[in-house]
């Protein structure tokens, strides 16, 4: 199969989940579809790997899993937070960083 | 014996700083202490003049480097002095005058409790104004002219309790400002044109310099000379400064200070040679002045401002003969020495009457004052004959060469300032006259103090009629004694240059005509305040004399043009100020303000805002780059 094929597919999800971030008031929906971006991401990586045939861009794709999960951990944690203090979790709740 | 010059100047330098900073301890003996430097710069003076007698006349010029001032590559200012005969002349008058005035004041002084303060002043004048004249430079002259006019500002404002005399002491330092500014800048000027302001490589290559440059350093110096020496138009001081003590009016204010521009002039003499429009201007200057002294001497009724008056008159005569050149110098300043001897011993007078009267100045309250004091009286009155110029008193031969020389010009110049001169001589014969008889003849006017004390006039004490009778000594034989065999003017000539006047009309008819002129001054005078009884009140007088009382509105045009002129010159420079320079500012200001205002909005808060503006500027970075890349 081509590979370009998983760029597209890679390209869609990145899409899917940037639209995620804008569109939903979700703070957990907003986190899941940064998840899908750093995937989205990941896919690519690999692909390219597979098309230069080395594998710099898989253990680029392992740093990358490591990363989402240390961020997932904090992100969770300023939810969890955010939801015990604000009884919500919408991020347009959380709107005190403006002047 | 060259380093006497500097021992000259150290003397009462010594005498000031011992004084002013020796505190209390010296109260009892400051003054005496300081008479006694006076004197000894004065003795250090005659060995100088003896010294220079024993030379060859065109070799007596002595200088003296005593360290570098200011050595900077291009630029070297030197503390060194330059003793001639003008110098010489300028030492003796002031040492010897002021070591006489300085017995005086301690008379004179003997109940202020701050007395060891006004002669630490005293000492520190001489020792500025010697400064001043031995100088062989520019930049150490105005060293000197600013030093006698601090302690002028200190002695004028020495009675600082009354507010007349704190504000004519003030008034004196700015009026001087303004001739101040000129000689900094005319030294400037100098620096700039010649590269160096020593007077010997500046007065000699005067030659090789453009004409309008040596008129704009003579105008400059002649400003300068205007301030310290009181001309018009920078003459409004001098009246004023009459609140100082008496000694300081007969030192400072008439005999030696004020007389520093006519010294300047005649040192610039070469600068004013080369120079005809700046000289004209001096030749002016010293007309106006001369007119303009004598006839507020003439309305004054206090003593001591009718002798300012009559200072200013004369030495408008010294200005008018150093604006003649080489014929007038020798005579500006022998007039000059005269005028030194007279109207020192006419103000010590003053101060004698003013001793006796319980401090009294108002001449309508004197009158009748001979009988009670004869010393001061016939001091007085010999001062007052020199003064007038009545042959053989001294002011006779000076005054007389000076409307000669005026006589001795071009066209209609001669008649011009020689008639001019020749009216002054009458004003002068008047005006004096005027004040003798008002203060020692007629009836007695006293009047009881603000106290209600009635005044017991009295004689003096020893230490101030010494100084009268020595100065009166001075008045009538000094004239005599230096125009013989024209002995002054051989002694400045290697200095000054001179030529012999050569007057339109002859000397005897100008001479004749000048003794008719003052009699009829002084018969004028005698018929208007010697046959009538003198009113207690002033009255009303005419319309010149109410403008002469007011020293001829010289407050009144200072205020009109300079201080509303400045008002108005300063409101516009505000409102310039504000509406342009802060409108250009403050808008800036707001523009930005208002920008920031509008880009504050941007920062919502909400999350996805931010990331959309992340987003699309990644998206641009990278639209950017791929087209780097295709093109």
């Amino acid at each position: 199969m081509n590979p370009v094929n998983y760029l597209y597919l890679a390209a869609l999800l990145f899409t899917i989940g940037a639209a995620g971030v804008l569109i939903r008031r979700n703070a957990i929906v907003v986190f899941m579809s940064v998840e899908l971006m750093l995937n989205a991401c990941n896919l690519s990586l690999v692909t390219f790997s597979r098309m230069h045939g080395n594998l710099d861009g898989q253990i680029v794709a392992f740093f990358t899993m490591v990363v989402a999960a240390a961020e997932v951990v904090v992100g969770l944690a300023i939810i969890v937070s955010l939801f015990r203090s604000r009884h919500s979790a919408s991020v347009d709740d959380a709107s005190l960083m403006k002047l | 014996m060259d380093n006497l010059i500097a021992l000259l100047i150290a003397a009462p330098l010594l005498g000031a700083a011992l004084l002013l900073c020796g505190g209390r301890r010296l109260d009892g003996a400051g003054h005496w202490v300081a008479t006694v430097l006076a004197f000894v710069s004065f003795l250090f003076g005659t060995v100088l003049f003896a010294d220079m007698l024993g030379k060859a006349a065109d070799d007596r010029t002595v200088q003296q480097q005593l360290f570098s001032w200011i050595p900077v590559e291009g630029f070297q200012a030197d503390v060194a002095f330059q003793l001639d005969q003008l110098s010489m002349t300028f030492v003796l008058l002031i040492t010897g005058v002021g070591s006489l005035i300085h017995l005086y004041s301690v008379g004179y002084m003997e109940h202020d409790e701050r007395r060891r303060r006004f002669f630490g002043y005293l000492n520190l004048f001489l020792a500025a104004m010697l400064l001043l004249v031995l100088a062989d430079n520019y930049l150490l002259l105005y060293v000197g002219w600013e030093g006698v006019g601090l302690a002028s500002y200190l002695l004028i404002g020495f009675w600082q309790h009354k507010p007349s005399a704190a504000t004519a002491a003030k008034k004196a330092f700015l009026v001087n400002r303004v001739g101040d500014m000129g000689l900094s800048i005319a030294v400037m000027l100098m620096f700039t044109t010649f590269g160096t302001f020593a007077f010997t490589p500046v007065l000699e290559s005067t030659g090789e310099t453009s004409e309008a440059m040596l008129t704009a350093i003579g105008l400059l110096l002649l400003l300068a000379a205007c301030g310290k020496s009181a001309q018009v138009p920078l003459q409004s001081w001098l009246g004023d400064a009459m609140e100082g003590p008496t000694p300081v009016s007969a030192l400072i204010h008439a005999a030696t200070m004020v007389t520093a521009g006519v010294y300047l002039i005649v040192r610039s003499g070469a600068i004013f040679n080369a120079a005809p429009d700046a000289q004209l201007a001096v030749v002016v200057v010293g007309a106006v002045t001369l007119l303009f002294g004598a006839i507020i001497g003439c309305a004054k009724d206090d003593i001591k401002k009718a002798l300012a008056g009559s200072t200013m008159s004369q030495i408008g005569y010294m200005v008018l003969a150093a604006g003649l050149g080489p014929i007038g110098y020798a005579f500006a300043i022998m007039h000059l020495v005269t005028h030194g001897f007279f109207k020192a011993g006419l103000f010590l007078g003053a101060g004698s009457v003013m001793h006796g009267m319980n401090d009294e100045v108002d001449m309508r309250k004197y009158g009748g004052l001979r009988k009670y004091l004869p010393i001061t009286f016939v001091t007085f009155g010999l001062g007052y004959l020199a003064i007038i110029g009545v042959p053989p008193f001294s002011g006779f031969f000076s005054k007389d060469k000076i409307i000669e020389a005026a006589f001795a010009q071009e066209g209609a110049r001669a008649w011009i300032f020689g008639g001019i001169a020749l009216l002054g001589a009458g004003i002068t014969a008047f005006y004096m006259t005027r004040v003798m008889l008002m203060t020692f003849f007629g009836k007695q006017r006293w009047q009881p103090d603000a106290e209600g004390e009635e005044p017991h006039p009295h004689e003096a004490p020893r230490t101030m009629t010494i100084p009268m009778i020595l100065l009166a000594v001075g008045s009538v034989g000094a004239g005599a004694f230096f125009s013989i065999g024209d002995r002054f003017v051989n002694w400045l000539a290697p200095v000054t240059e001179f030529e012999h006047p050569h007057p339109v009309i002859s000397v005897p008819v100008i001479t004749a005509s000048t003794i008719a002129v003052l009699l009829v001054g002084a018969a004028l005078a005698y018929a208007m305040y010697g046959t009538r009884p003198v009113p207690v009140t002033a009255p009303r007088g005419s319309l010149l004399t109410r403008a002469a009382r007011r020293d001829l509105l010289q407050d009144d045009f200072n205020h009109v043009v300079l201080v509303r002129g400045g008002e108005h010159l300063t409101r516009s420079l505000v409102y310039v100020d504000h509406t342009l320079v802060d409108g250009v500012v403050n808008g800036t200001a707001a523009g930005f303000g208002g920008l920031s205002g509008r880009l504050r909005k941007l920062q919502n808060g909400y999350a996805r805002t931010y990331a959309v503006s992340m987003f699309g500027g990644a998206a641009v970075l990278i639209a950017a780059t791929l087209l780097m890349r295709a093109v």
